[in-house]
């Protein structure tokens, strides 16, 4: 082997280990911040992890948010039109939340399946449904047990 | 009728780009200088038409047409001229024309500065883009024509998304759409080197220019896009890792990575096949975003209503490109000969380095933005990535690529003795990691650590600017020989790089600083309440409705104090626009060159409470103010005067760089 072909060599090896490190730390991590999301059908039925960051996302049951007395902390009701569960959150909602809207919440699922989210997301658009939560209502709807999704959503 | 000349003008376009496309690249293949010389005619006719189409929709916004379907849905009466404007690259299909026009745009700038080039290279490249201009026209005249019409005519129209109300927005659009389109000239350009067999140093001169120029704009258009998220979302964010946004990061990314590759392949020869290799992909990722953006498939703030037709269609077309040229890459790259050789302590190490971790991110983000996607596809689940990974695998990398940034430019070419660059590096080692030390020390509490090192590697990168700069003037005297080097050729593109690179230092410090430490709080208050935050007294004096153009408001007034001293009052808005009855948040903002006061009304609580937002945001400006710099670094170097010297745009590059040399020493 000539010097410069060593040389070569030895570039290509440490460049390799190099990004060969950073993958394994960054796939590691990865699996760590994945969130998984849920339906409200789900949650019921225990399907998804107690105390580890997920996702929800459904319809905010009509007339269903209630205001604590601090005026920040809100809880409301989410529905797939199936099963309903109970959002806490504390802080601003964004300008587009609304009941009867579809939203999706990110957060942790407490011992006593109430939810407790760290951010929730309504869209810009309101016409616009969240894929996740469109799906979450058609798998309701075709498993026969809830009322049809209601109008607006994407197609 | 203007909707129908419109449409006709759109048709007429894509046969030009058909003409385009097939006759200038078949006439390059078997030497035919006339229908080689179609090229250009080809080029301005198409530009032409597309012109009058985009004009025709313009007017139908102006006019109030609201028989097209899509003036219907996004214009309306009451909208302020700049917005009716701004509306037609409000939505799906004005934005598809937006691109194409961008994209006939950008063609007929080639056509017309590429004089002295050869005449079958100005052929194929110009041919190449009549090909992506196809994919485009056809894609908006098959699945999405913004002139359609639709009966029974309303009488008001939808109104334009009032989010995008605004004048930040109106520009943000064009900006990076002329970034990514831009793309399109360096992807050209190298499939018709590809094509032609010749991946030389005048290959890589003749793309620079252009890729700069697109990667400025690319700079802008995402600088711009933070800084309206920042301003009219009323929530302090300016960077969330959304679908959208890294869509648009990862071309830069990929361009940046480009524009130091070029260098090399432009300065010594090297890297000829991975500068090729970029080009393919940076514009690769530009269409990967389009797709992202345009098919509705990922949960996103800037999602429109899902189309499946059209994703399909934006698919089958990111094969064709990507398949295409990569598939062009493999056969013809191998006969490319590989370049100048180099020491394994040399620039060209230090700009591979570079280049690798610039890659590497851009990998992550993209597993991460489309990770969704896979495990839908694979029935694992739904999920998303979380914004804590795409900022952990940002920061890891990040600090490399400023210590690269440092090194590389005090580094010669082909060989650099190691103990030589340690010995000018030392003053620039021992200020940074004092500066950091010194930032770190007295703040003891947590963010210090990453505040020390933040401000560690901005004094590193401008110190060693500054050292390259003391070398490069070492045989200049003093302040008359820095004049008259910035006036020399080829002095743009190094006073450019010196600028990005400051732009990094001011970029790395504000979004450290404001990460770090930011206080933001969600209160409720009432009409006279006062609360402290961050050193600042905030006083509530109530809510009040006030009337605008095309909206009522609710506008709350915030009063600062810093020690007693009244500081600013600040006056967010909730706007209700009266088309589509959306709220809109407007925050009350106190901009300062070292901090931001940021104030939003959340809701009415009754009793004339109202939740509000308080922020404080320490040197948030400096995140612009560094991509802004960034931009200047970009037009500094693309208007480097070596790019329109005539007589030595086809020399080689050795005798220009011998040339060089010999001027330089007989300057000195």
């Amino acid at each position: 082997m000539t010097p410069k072909r060593k040389k070569r060599l030895l570039l290509i090896v440490l460049m390799i280990a190099g990004v060969a490190t950073a993958a394994g730390f960054a796939l590691k991590a990865f699996n760590e911040n994945l969130m998984f999301f849920y339906t409200p059908s789900a949650v019921s039925n225990g399907e998804a992890p107690v105390g580890r960051s997920i996702r929800v996302g459904g319809l905010v049951t009509t007339g269903s948010v209630r205001r604590q007395s601090d005026g920040l902390t809100v809880e409301f009701d989410l529905t797939d039109n199936a099963e309903t569960i109970t959002v806490q959150y504390t802080g601003i909602l964004p300008d587009l939340f609304r009941e009867g809207q579809g939203i999706v919440a990110l957060g942790k699922l407490q011992d006593n399946l109430r939810f407790v989210a760290d951010e929730v997301l309504a869209k810009h658009d309101e016409n616009y449904m969240p894929p996740e939560v469109a799906d979450a209502l058609d798998a309701a709807h075709k498993a026969g047990s809830g009322m049809p999704a209601e109008s607006g959503g994407a197609p | 009728m203007i909707p129908e000349l419109g449409n006709f003008a759109l048709i007429l376009a894509l046969c030009l780009s058909l003409v385009l496309a097939i006759f200038p690249m078949v006439g390059s293949l078997n030497n035919t200088p006339g229908w080689m010389a179609m090229a250009r005619p080809a080029a301005w006719g198409q530009f032409f038409f597309t012109a009058l189409s985009f004009a025709c929709l313009v007017n139908a916004f102006l006019t109030n047409d609201f028989s097209v379907h899509y003036v219907a849905l996004h214009g309306n009466t009451q909208l302020p001229i700049i917005y009716k404007i701004s509306a037609v690259w409000g939505a799906h299909e004005g934005s598809l024309l937006l691109w194409a026009l961008i994209l006939s745009g950008w063609t007929v700038a080639v056509s017309r500065l590429s004089r002295k080039l050869p005449i079958e290279v100005v052929a194929r490249v110009l041919s190449v883009m009549g090909m992506v201009a196809i994919g485009f026209m056809s894609f908006m005249l098959f699945t999405s024509n913004p002139f359609d019409r639709r009966f029974p005519v309303p009488l008001e129209g939808g109104d334009l998304n009032p989010l995008l109300q605004d004048f930040g927005l109106a520009i943000h659009p064009p900006m990076l759409y002329m970034g990514y389109v831009g793309l399109s000239v360096a992807f050209s350009f190298a499939i018709a080197a590809l094509i032609g067999g010749k991946l030389d140093a005048a290959w890589a001169r003749w793309s620079r220019p252009w890729t700069t120029v697109a990667w400025v704009f690319l700079t802008i258009g995402i600088t711009l896009g933070s800084w309206w998220a920042y301003y009219e979302l009323g929530w302090g964010g300016w960077w969330f890792w959304d679908p959208v946004e890294n869509a648009s990061f990862m071309p830069w990314l990929a361009a940046t990575a480009l524009i130091h590759s070029l260098a090399v392949t432009e300065k010594r020869g090297a890297f000829k096949r991975w500068t090729v290799l970029l080009a393919l992909l940076a514009f690769s990722l530009s269409l990967l975003g389009t797709f992202l953006v345009r098919s509705g498939v990922l949960t996103s703030v800037h999602s429109f209503a899902a189309d499946p037709a059209r994703g399909l269609f934006i698919l089958i077309f990111l094969c064709i490109v990507i398949g295409g040229s990569l598939a062009l890459y493999a056969w013809r790259a191998p006969a490319v000969s590989s370049g100048g050789g180099f020491d394994l302590f040399s620039r060209e190490t230090l700009l591979l380095g570079n280049n690798l971790l610039l890659i590497v991110i851009t990998a992550f983000i993209l597993l991460g933005t489309l990770a969704p996607l896979i495990y839908d596809a694979m029935g694992w689940g739904k999920i998303s990535v979380g914004f804590p990974w795409f900022s952990a695998m940002f920061v890891i990398f990040t600090p490399f690529l400023a210590l690269l940034m440092g090194i590389g430019p005090l580094a010669r070419w082909k060989r650099q003795d190691p103990a030589d660059l340690a010995r000018q590096l030392r003053i620039a080692l021992l200020l940074s990691l004092g500066a950091g030390i010194l930032l770190a020390l007295p703040l003891l509490h947590e963010g210090s650590l990453s505040a020390g090192l933040a401000v560690a590697l901005s004094v590193w990168l401008v110190s060693t600017q500054f050292l390259s700069l003391r070398q490069r003037l070492k045989y200049r005297k003093g302040l008359t020989g820095l004049l008259r080097d910035l006036g020399s050729r080829g002095s743009g593109s190094y006073y450019g790089m010196l600028v990005a690179h400051f732009g990094i230092a001011v970029f790395i410090i504000g979004i450290t600083f404001v990460t770090q430490f930011d206080v933001e709080k969600d209160v409720r208050m009432s009409p006279g309440q006062s609360l402290e935050l961050a050193g600042h007294t905030f006083t509530f004096e109530g809510v009040e409705v006030v009337p605008g153009p095309n909206y009522s408001a609710h506008q709350g007034s915030i009063r600062v104090y810093k020690d007693g001293d009244e500081v600013a009052l600040l006056q967010p808005q909730k706007r209700t626009y009266l088309v589509q009855t959306k709220p809109m948040t407007e925050a009350g903002i106190d901009a300062g060159f070292t901090r931001d006061i940021y104030v939003s009304l959340g809701e009415a609580l009754g009793g004339g409470d109202w939740s509000l937002r308080l922020y404080y945001k320490p040197f948030v400006r400096w995140i612009w103010l560094g991509g802004i710099l960034i931009a200047i670094g970009g037009l500094l170097a693309a208007s480097d005067r070596r790019y329109r010297i005539k007589d030595l745009a086809t020399e080689p590059a050795a005798t220009t760089a011998a040339a060089r040399k010999l001027a330089s020493a007989r300057s000195s």
